[in-house]
C-alpha cells in the first residue's frame, strides 16, 4: 500500500528536476532501491502508469536497480551477503558487523527530451 | 534529443523535510515525541495505557493515535484516562507520515505537554521509512510474533532508538529464543536500548518508564 505514496514521491521528484532542466518530456527514470527497503517493483509500476498519466512523465520507463544487502565484518573485514536467518560473519563468526549496502532508496537520474 | 539528468534524491525527501519541521516545532515547545511502531496487536495501545497510568502524575502527556480506519477504539481508551488524544485516520494507508503528524500537532496545545506518544499504524514493513519528526522512534516486538523478526524485517530494527519486547509473560508457552532474537537485533543496531516487559503483568515496565523520563529530561526539567 505504501507503494502509492512512494510512487507519488518519485513522480514529484522527477517532474521537479525535469522542469528545472526545461524538459518537454521525461522518458526514463533510474531508481536505486536496496533490498532492505521493502518496495514491490510491480506495484510501483502499476501506480506509475496511473498517476503519471497526463504529466510530462507519462509513459516513462521505470528502471529498478535493486541493491542486495551486503554486510561487512568489523573483525576480519570480509564483505558478504547474509543468510536469511543469520547475519554473523561466515568466516570468523563475528557478530560485529556493519551494513554496507541494501538501504538505498533514491532516484538516481532521469532521461529527458 | 535525449539527455540524462543526475538527480540523486532520496525518494522520501519531501516527507523527511516535513518531519524536520515537526521536530523543530516539538523542540520549540519542549515536547518529547515518541513514535511507537509495531505489527498489529503487538501491544502499542496496551503499552500506551500502562505508560499513562505510571506517568500521568509526573508528566503532562498527550497521545496521537494512528488508525487505518475511522475506528476510534484505541483513542477512546486513551481519552478515558483523561489525557488529550488526537486520532489520525490514514484512510487505509499503512503508516503515518510527517504531514499527518503535522496536522495532528495543530490540534494539540504543545506548550502544555511534556511527552507526546504517537501510536503508528500496525505494520512492520514501512513505517520505518516514513519519518514523522518524533525525537525518538521505538519498535515494539512481541513474543508471539516469533524470534525471527529481526532477520525478516531488518529495516525496522535498523532505525529505532529503543526496542520493547512485549508479552514476556507468554515466554513459557512459546519456542521464542531470546538469545537468537537479541543476536539479530544487536547486529543490526548495536547497543540498542531494549526493554523486555509485559503490559499484562507489569513486569519490566519500570525500566521502560525510566528510559522515557530520561528522554523527556533532556528537554525539560521534570
Ligand atoms: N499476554 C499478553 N497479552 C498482551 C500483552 N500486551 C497486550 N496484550 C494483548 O494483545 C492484544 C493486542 O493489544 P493492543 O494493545 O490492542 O495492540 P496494538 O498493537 O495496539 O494493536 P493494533 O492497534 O490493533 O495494531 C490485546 O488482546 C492485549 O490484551 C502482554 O504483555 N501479554
Ligand atoms: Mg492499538
Ligand atoms: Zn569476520
Amino acid at each position: 500500500m505504501h507503494e502509492l505514496s512512494v510512487t507519488e514521491n518519485i513522480l514529484a521528484i522527477a517532474l521537479k528536476h525535469a522542469e528545472k532542466a526545461r524538459a518537454q518530456r521525461v522518458t526514463d527514470l533510474y531508481l536505486v532501491i536496496g533490498q532492505m527497503a521493502s518496495i514491490v517493483d510491480d506495484s510501483v509500476q502499476f501506480y506509475w502508469d496511473i498517476i503519471s498519466a497526463g504529466t510530462p512523465a507519462e509513459g516513462a520507463r521505470l528502471h529498478f536497480q535493486r541493491v542486495p544487502t551486503e554486510l561487512q565484518c568489523l573483525n576480519c573485514n570480509r564483505r558478504y551477503a547474509p543468510a536469511d536467518d543469520d547475519f554473523a560473519c561466515p568466516d570468523c563468526r563475528s557478530q560485529q558487523i556493519r551494513v554496507v549496502a541494501g538501504e538505498e532508496f533514491y532516484l538516481d537520474a532521469i532521461e529527458i527530451e | 534529443m535525449s539527455q540524462r539528468v543526475t538527480v540523486v534524491e532520496n525518494i522520501l525527501n519531501a516527507n523527511d523535510q516535513i518531519a524536520e519541521q515537526n521536530m523543530a516545532q516539538l523542540e520549540a515547545s519542549g515536547v518529547t515525541a515518541v513514535n511507537l511502531m509495531a505489527s498489529p496487536g503487538a501491544g502499542k495501545t496496551s503499552l500506551i495505557l500502562s505508560t499513562v497510568d505510571r506517568l500521568v502524575r509526573r508528566l503532562r502527556l498527550g497521545v496521537v493515535e494512528g488508525d487505518t480506519a475511522p475506528v476510534t477504539i484505541d483513542s477512546e481508551r486513551v481519552l478515558a484516562k483523561g489525557i488529550p488524544a488526537v486520532q489520525i485516520n490514514t484512510g487505509g494507508g499503512c503508516h503515518l507520515d510527517a504531514v499527518m503528524l503535522q496536522s495532528a500537532l495543530t490540534q494539540l496545545d504543545l506548550d502544555q505537554l511534556d511527552l507526546l506518544i504517537v501510536e503508528n499504524v500496525g505494520n512492520l514493513v514501512c513505517p520505518a521509512n516514513f519519518r514523522l519528526g518524533a525525537q525518538r522512534n521505538v519498535l515494539i516486538a512481541s513474543v508471539p510474533e516469533g524470534d525471527d523478526k529481526p532477520y525478516k524485517y531488518p529495516g525496522m530494527y535498523r532505525g529505532v532508538d529503543a526496542l520493547v519486547i512485549n508479552k514476556i509473560d507468554l515466554l513459557p508457552y512459546t519456542p521464542f529464543d531470546m538469545d537468537y532474537f537479541c543476536r539479530g537485533v544487536e547486529m543490526l543496531n548495536p547497543g540498542l536500548a531494549t526493554f523486555p516487559l509485559s503490559c499484562r503483568t507489569g513486569e519490566g515496565l519500570d525500566d521502560w518508564i525510566d528510559w522515557l523520563v530520561e528522554q523527556v529530561r533532556a528537554r525539560r526539567r521534570v
